[in-house]
């Protein structure tokens, strides 16, 4: 019987030939990942069940990015607990504010080189979806499936069901992973892949950049889904050569594909030039219109960045669209590179200048204002549109703010004119 | 197993944001988490809910974050099982990881009402509204899914499976 992708992946590091949808299998995993705010409780968990000791040093990857820098003396304690045991382990995949590759947690494994396609992840973030843009297996987990996975190295699953996701025709210019994503929730509502992969495919998918299918399988969740994963194709070799050449030339990875009968739950069929530029209203992904609807929509703030739209192509376009632009009155323009590298390639190509000289705001990385954390809380009343990943009741501040989903054009635009726009509105 | 309680019922998609906003995850003790438990879109939970009470949802209930205080908010406050249409896989997974019972039974959102008082029989899966005297039957917890919960979450459960 044919397998998908993600069942060949799972197979695999189970050690079997073969696996089925609703299988219980134990895998072995190439990378455990955890940040400040979920990794303490595992560290307690781990303390608990009398592990001394993580599986490798190697493939633990822990990194303080979501209340950093530390925004009060609780999240302080949270990331001294981190560290401490990152240096009482010796990991070698902690990254700490100001290293070379400190950033947000799902920008930097990817750009540091850490995820390879044929990879099985799992980290205590429900973002970790998002490495199924090299074609490997991620997906996101609690505090206490981390503590033993960093004891063990291994982890059960239940073997997914697929949805297949054929993308057709070209997309229009300014059109984003991030349209397709959100457009795709859309369609299918946020429990739509409940406990399901997305697997995409079709001949559409080598129009998208490597940072377009980073956004879209980062979102997978959003869909309920397991996982989301791409084809490997020649973007996704050129970004492997780029981010760990030795592990590239080495050959140290597996290219899987889906089989030709491999059985999917359900099709869904998507011309990209039918997706708009598109925004999800409040307080659902999955509350999607066209950018273009929603013109009469005031706001007060803006926020580009996160782990959806952090990296460097984002911040490039950001930059294009606001150069020699300001900031409409009143409006509050916060931009965040996603990683440490993404803000001094920003600066060395001049972006941070656009920014600041647009009226922006450039903060740290951090993941910040996305889970209402800090660097951009809103008040009672206000709105804002943003590139983060959920628009739910209370996620970026008070419970009656809103949040309005958008990819990085519409951001950019809706912060230059002081309600939600396009660039046809420039 | 038994448990008896009155219902806060919600809609669908209870995500983990409104369940326990991330402006209180500075911190992982359950005794500061069950204050601010469902804060966004039950005020008065924190303070009206009683030992036993039960929570009954919609579909995709735990939408969102993988953040393990979730289910540990729900389960400091007291709330002996949560009842809904489905659950999100994190919360799932993590729900048992945290000995909280959940269990999936879409006739039982459909016809309890908010404050009617419930009774579960975890073996069975017959969940009993003794308010308007109907009964919906639930797929019980396999047996070792059942201990995982009675042992109070994976890691008691794996400890005493090591004692043994």
């Amino acid at each position: 019987m044919g397998m998908t992708m993600t069942q060949k992946i799972l197979a695999a590091h189970a050690g079997l030939a073969e696996v089925s949808a609703g299988d219980l299998i134990e895998a072995k995993l190439d990378l455990v990942l955890g940040n400040d705010v979920t990794t303490p409780p595992a560290i307690d968990v781990m303390k608990g069940m009398g592990a001394t000791s993580v599986f490798d040093k190697d493939r633990v990857c822990l990194v303080p990015d979501h209340f950093t820098p530390n925004k009060d003396i609780k999240s302080a304690e949270l990331s001294k607990c981190m560290r401490c045991f990152a240096n009482e382990q010796n990991l070698t995949k902690y990254y700490e504010l100001g290293d070379e590759g400190h950033g947000i947690e799902h920008v930097i494994i990817p750009d540091n080189g850490l995820v390879f396609p044929g990879d099985a992840i799992i980290g205590a973030d429900s973002h970790t979806c998002t490495y199924g843009a090299l074609g490997a297996f991620s997906t996101g987990v609690g505090s206490t499936d981390l503590a033993c996975a960093m004891a063990s190295g291994k982890t059960w699953f239940k073997v997914p069901e697929a949805i297949k996701v054929v993308l057709t025709g070209k997309k229009s210019e300014y059109v984003t992973g991030k349209d397709v994503i959100l457009h795709l929730i859309g369609l299918i509502g946020v429990d739509g892949a409940l406990y399901k992969s997305i697997e995409f495919a079709g001949e559409g998918v080598a129009q998208l950049s490597m940072a377009d299918r980073l956004s879209i399988c980062n979102m997978a969740i959003e869909a309920g889904g397991k996982n989301g994963i791409f084809p490997v194709d020649e973007i996704t070799l050129e970004y492997m050569k780029k981010t760990n050449s030795d592990r590239f030339a080495n050959n140290e990875f597996t290219v899987f594909e889906a089989d030709e009968d491999a059985i999917y739950s359900e099709v869904v069929n998507i011309d990209l030039a039918e997706v708009p530029l598109t925004v999800a209203l409040p307080h659902l992904p999955s509350n999607t219109k066209a950018a273009s609807d929603c013109k009469d929509i005031a706001i007060n703030q803006v926020v580009i960045g996160s782990c959806t739209n952090g990296r460097m192509d984002d911040i490039r376009i950001a930059a294009s669209i606001l150069k020699g632009k300001k900031v409409a009155p009143g409006i509050r323009c916060i931009v965040i590179p996603g990683s440490r590298r993404v803000y001094r390639q920003a600066l060395d190509e001049g972006l941070l200048q656009i920014f600041d000289d647009a009226g922006c705001v450039i903060s740290t990385p951090t993941c910040g204002p996305c889970l209402g954390g800090h660097m951009g809380v809103l008040a009672s009343g206000e709105r804002c549109v943003s590139t983060t990943n959920r628009n739910f009741v209370g996620r970026m501040g008070a419970k009656d703010s809103e949040v309005i989903l958008s990819g990085v054009p519409v951001a950019a635009c809706s912060a230059i004119i002081g309600r939600v726009a396009t660039p046809s509105d420039l | 197993m038994k448990v008896k309680g009155n219902v806060f019922k919600y809609g669908a998609n209870v995500d983990t944001d409104v369940i326990i906003p991330a402006r209180y995850l500075n911190t992982a003790d359950p005794a500061q988490l069950k204050l601010h438990c469902m804060e966004d879109i039950d005020k008065d939970f924190a303070t009206k809910v009683q030992p036993g009470d039960i929570i009954v949802a919609g579909k995709n209930f735990g939408c969102g974050s993988s953040r393990e205080h979730a289910p540990i908010a729900i389960k400091a406050s007291g709330v002996s099982c949560v009842i809904a249409v489905d659950f999100a896989r994190i919360f799932y997974r993590n729900a048992i990881n945290m000995g909280l019972p959940i269990m999936e039974c879409a006739s039982a959102f459909d016809e309890i009402d908010n404050g009617d008082l419930v009774e579960i029989d975890f073996e069975t899966g017959i969940i009993t509204d003794l308010t308007n005297s109907r009964t919906f039957e639930a797929k019980p917890f396999p047996k070792f899914i059942q201990n995982i919960i009675d042992a109070g979450g994976l890691v008691p459960y794996t400890k005493e499976a090591a004692n043994d």
